[in-house]
C-alpha cells in the first residue's frame, strides 16, 4: 500500500517530445513506472523511448489506459496542458514545470476542484512509492520502501530528507512534492489526510517554508485527526522579511508567514521539530521511537 | 518586478482608475515647471523609489521627508533639491537607504477621508481578492495583526473580474456615502480588471481617497508584477529601472540563477530553494552569517555555475564559500566541472567547502580531487556548515 501511486499506476508524459520530458521519461521506465506513452500535439505517430505520442490527452487515455500524467509542457502553455488532462478524466495529474504565471493557476484551481482529477503541483518534484513508481525529477536511488510518508513544499529539500531517512534505515511509503508556487493543487492538509488513512504509512515527516499559511493550517489539520507520529522542518527560519527567496511563496510579508509562528503552531500541535536541516531525519526518529 | 508610483499610476489611468494628475521631475527646476504646469494651490513632491514608508521616511543627514506638499514653484524646487540624489531611509529600505533619482509631482484634491485598498492572489482562496479598510493612510500590516475584523475581503475569478454588487458591498461596509457608490463600483471593478490584465501580483492603493466632492482616487499606487508573467507584457517589462535593483542580483536574474544579496560573510551556492533557505538556516544555526541566497536551479551548465561564483565572489564581505548540492537533475559531475573551472578563470580568493550528495557524486569527487583545486571537503550538512564557519572565522 500506499498513496496516490504504486505498481499499477499507468503514467502518460505531456510534454514527452521535449528535452526535459524525454529525459526524465526514460528516469522513470528506469526506475520501473508503468509509462504508457505521451503527448504532443502535432505530433501522433512518432515514439519516443520506445512510447507511442499522441496528438491529445484524451486519445492518449483511450489507448493507453493512462491514469496518470506528468506534465513538462512549457510555462506557457502549462495551465491549458494541465486542463486537457482534467478535462480528459485523467485521476493524478503532476505538473513538474517551473514558472506558470499565478493567475493561470487561479483560472485552472476552480476546474480542478470541480473535477474529480487530483492535481500535485505545479513547480514540484514529483511523487514516488519507492521500489514501485516514480513519477517526477527525483533520484530513484536516494529511497528506500517502507512506511514513512514525506511531504515538501520544495524539492532538493526532498532529497536531502529522504536520504537522512534512508540512511537511517526508514524507507518510505510515498513522497509527495507539493510545489514552491503561490498556488497548487493539493496542500500538505490533502495529502495528511491521504497518509493518515494509508495503513502502509506509520510515520509522517513534512519540510514546509516561510511564507503564506500551510503549514500552520497544517498543524491544526494534524492536531485534530492525525493519530500518526509527525515531524517537520521549516526552511527559512534565518530568512529576512520582505525578500522573496526562490520560490514565488518563500517571503515573510505583513508579519505573515514567518518561521517562528510556523514552528509555534507545529510545536503546539505535538509535532517533533527539526531544528537544524541535518536534523530532519532524526527528528522523525524521534517522533516515532517516542509514540512505540 | 517592481515598478515606480508614477509608472503605477500612468497604468492605472490608462485602465480607467481614476489618480491625480502629475509629472515625473528630475531637477529642482523641472519640479518647479511640473508645479505650475499643473496649477492646483497644492501639489505633492514625492521621492520615487521602490519602496513604501515614504511619508514618514526621511532623508540622511537632514529632516527631509519623502513626500512633502509644495504651495509654490519655489516650494516644489526646494522640496525637490532635499530629495534628488539624496539617500532616502524608511521602514522598508533598511538602514542604508535608498537613493532619489526621480521625484513625482502630483497636484492635490480635497480630502473627505483616507481608506485602504488592494488586490493581491490569496493562496488560501486560491484566487485574486479586492481587500479594503477604513484604516487608510496607516501601515496596513499592522491594523491587519491587530484589528483583523477592519480588514474586509472580497475574491473574485480573475476572467469574470469583480461584481458590481462585491463593489456596493465594500462601498457600504467602507461607510461611503451611497452618492459616491457608483464611483466606488467603477474604481474597484476596474482597478481588478486592471491587476488581472496586467498579470500583477500587488495592486495596492495606500490611501485610497474619497474627495469632498464624493468620489474615489488613487492617492497612491504600488505595483509589483508576476514575473512569470513577464513574457505576454512586453511594454511592462520594459518599465523596469534597474538602478533600483541590486546589481549583483540583475546580474543573477539574466544569468538564470535566483540571488538575493544578505549582509552576512558566507557565501553560498546551492540547488534549490528550499535547500538554499535550508542551508542558510544551517550556517546560522553554527553561528555563521550567510552573504547570500543563491539557487543555481535544477538545469543549471558549467557557464551559469561560473557566473554564480563571480556573482558571490564580487561581494567584498564574502569570507567563505560553502557549495551545497544534493544532485537530482543537477549532476555533481557538472558543478565539479564548474568549480575547477571557476578557479581557473575567476580564481578564488576565500576558502571553499564543499559538499556534494546525489546523482554521479563519485565521479564528481574524482573530478575535484584530480584537479588540484584548493577545496574543504564536507561529509554531509552539519560538518560542512561547522568547517565554513570555521574557516569565515579563520579569516
Amino acid at each position: 500500500m500506499s498513496i496516490l501511486v504504486n505498481r499499477d499506476t499507468r503514467v502518460i508524459c505531456q510534454g514527452i517530445t521535449g528535452k526535459v520530458g524525454e529525459f526524465h521519461t526514460r528516469g522513470c521506465l528506469d526506475y520501473g513506472t508503468r509509462m504508457v506513452g505521451g503527448v504532443t500535439p502535432g505530433k501522433a505517430g512518432e515514439t519516443v523511448a520506445g512510447l507511442p505520442v499522441f496528438n491529445t490527452v484524451a486519445e492518449a487515455r483511450d489507448a493507453t489506459g493512462a491514469n496518470a500524467t506528468m506534465i513538462f509542457v512549457p510555462p506557457a502553455f502549462a495551465a491549458d496542458a494541465i486542463l486537457e488532462a482534467v478535462g480528459a478524466g485523467i485521476e493524478l495529474v503532476i505538473a513538474i514545470t517551473e514558472g506558470i504565471p499565478v493567475l493561470d493557476m487561479a483560472r485552472v484551481m476552480p476546474v480542478v476542484r470541480a473535477s474529480r482529477s487530483r492535481l500535485i503541483g505545479p513547480n514540484c518534484p514529483g511523487v514516488i512509492t519507492p521500489g514501485e513508481c516514480k513519477i517526477g525529477i527525483m533520484p530513484g536511488y536516494i529511497h528506500t520502501p517502507g512506511h514513512v510518508g514525506v511531504m515538501s513544499r520544495s524539492g532538493t529539500l526532498t532529497y536531502e530528507a529522504v536520504w537522512q531517512l534512508t540512511q537511517l534505515g526508514h524507507g518510505q511509503s510515498t513522497c509527495v512534492g507539493l510545489g514552491g508556487d503561490p498556488l497548487v493543487g493539493s496542500s500538505f492538509i490533502d495529502i495528511l489526510e491521504l497518509f493518515q488513512n494509508d495503513p502502509d504509512t506509520h510515520a509522517i515527516l513534512m519540510m514546509g517554508e516561510i511564507g503564506g499559511s500551510a503549514e500552520e493550517e497544517a498543524a491544526a489539520y494534524v492536531k485534530a485527526h492525525v493519530t500518526k507520529p509527525v515531524a517537520a522542518f521549516i526552511a527559512g527560519q534565518t530568512a529576512p522579511p520582505g525578500k522573496r527567496m526562490g520560490h514565488a511563496g518563500a517571503i515573510i510579508s505583513g508579519g505573515k508567514g514567518t518561521a517562528e509562528a510556523k514552528l509555534a503552531a507545529l510545536r503546539d500541535a505535538g509535532i517533533e521539530i527539526a531544528e537544524s536541516p541535518a536534523d530532519m531525519g532524526t527528528a522523525m526518529a524521534r517522533a516515532i521511537s517516542r509514540r512505540a | 518586478m517592481k515598478i515606480h508610483e508614477f509608472q503605477a499610476k500612468d497604468l492605472l489611468r490608462a485602465a480607467g482608475v481614476p489618480v491625480l494628475a502629475g509629472k515625473v521631475a528630475r531637477t529642482p527646476e523641472e519640479a518647479a515647471a511640473a508645479y505650475t504646469a499643473l496649477g492646483t494651490p497644492i501639489c505633492a513632491v514625492k521621492a520615487q523609489i521602490h519602496a513604501g514608508g515614504r511619508g514618514k521616511g526621511t532623508v540622511k543627514g537632514s529632516a527631509q521627508r519623502g513626500v512633502e506638499l509644495a504651495k509654490s514653484a519655489d516650494d516644489a524646487a526646494r522640496i525637490a533639491k532635499g530629495l534628488l540624489g539624496q539617500t532616502l531611509v524608511t521602514i522598508q529600505t533598511g538602514p542604508e537607504g535608498q537613493v532619489v533619482r526621480q521625484v513625482f509631482v502630483e497636484s492635490g484634491c480635497g480630502i473627505d477621508r483616507e481608506l485602504y485598498c488592494a488586490v493581491l492572489v490569496d493562496r488560501r482562496v486560491g484566487s485574486p481578492v479586492l481587500i479594503a479598510s477604513t484604516a487608510g493612510g496607516v501601515d496596513i500590516e499592522e491594523v491587519a495583526a491587530k484589528t483583523p475584523e477592519l480588514i474586509l475581503s472580497e475574491p473574485f475569478d480573475p476572467d469574470r473580474g469583480l461584481a458590481a454588487y462585491q463593489a456596493r458591498l465594500l462601498a457600504a461596509k467602507l461607510g461611503l456615502p451611497t452618492a459616491s457608490w457608483r464611483h466606488a463600483e467603477a474604481f474597484f471593478r476596474k482597478l481588478c480588471a486592471a491587476f488581472v490584465s496586467l498579470d500583477a501580483s500587488l495592486l495596492e492603493v495606500n490611501p485610497l481617497v474619497l474627495t469632498k466632492d464624493g468620489t474615489l482616487v488613487a492617492l497612491d499606487a504600488k505595483m509589483t508584477f508576476d514575473d512569470n508573467a513577464l513574457f505576454r507584457h512586453k511594454d511592462v517589462a520594459g518599465l523596469r529601472d534597474e538602478a533600483e535593483e541590486e546589481p549583483a542580483e540583475t546580474r543573477a536574474a539574466a544569468a538564470g540563477l535566483s540571488y538575493v544579496k544578505l549582509n552576512g560573510t558566507i557565501g553560498c551556492l546551492v540547488n534549490g530553494a528550499g535547500l538554499a533557505m535550508s542551508t542558510m538556516d544551517l550556517v546560522k544555526y553554527h553561528g555563521g552569517e550567510p552573504a547570500n541566497f543563491l539557487d543555481v536551479g535544477g538545469g543549471a551548465d558549467v557557464n551559469q555555475v561560473t557566473e554564480a561564483f563571480r556573482i558571490i565572489l564580487s561581494d567584498k564581505n564574502v569570507k567563505a564559500i560553502l557549495v551545497n548540492i544534493f544532485g537530482g537533475i543537477m549532476r555533481c559531475t557538472t558543478i565539479a566541472t564548474a568549480l575547477v573551472e571557476a578557479s581557473k578563470t575567476v580564481g578564488f580568493s576565500v576558502p571553499l567547502v564543499v559538499r556534494l550528495e546525489g546523482t554521479e557524486v563519485e565521479e564528481g569527487k574524482k573530478i575535484l580531487a584530480n584537479s588540484g583545486t584548493k577545496i574543504i571537503t564536507a561529509d554531509g550538512l552539519t560538518d560542512a556548515a561547522k568547517k565554513v564557519v570555521a574557516a569565515a572565522n579563520a579569516v
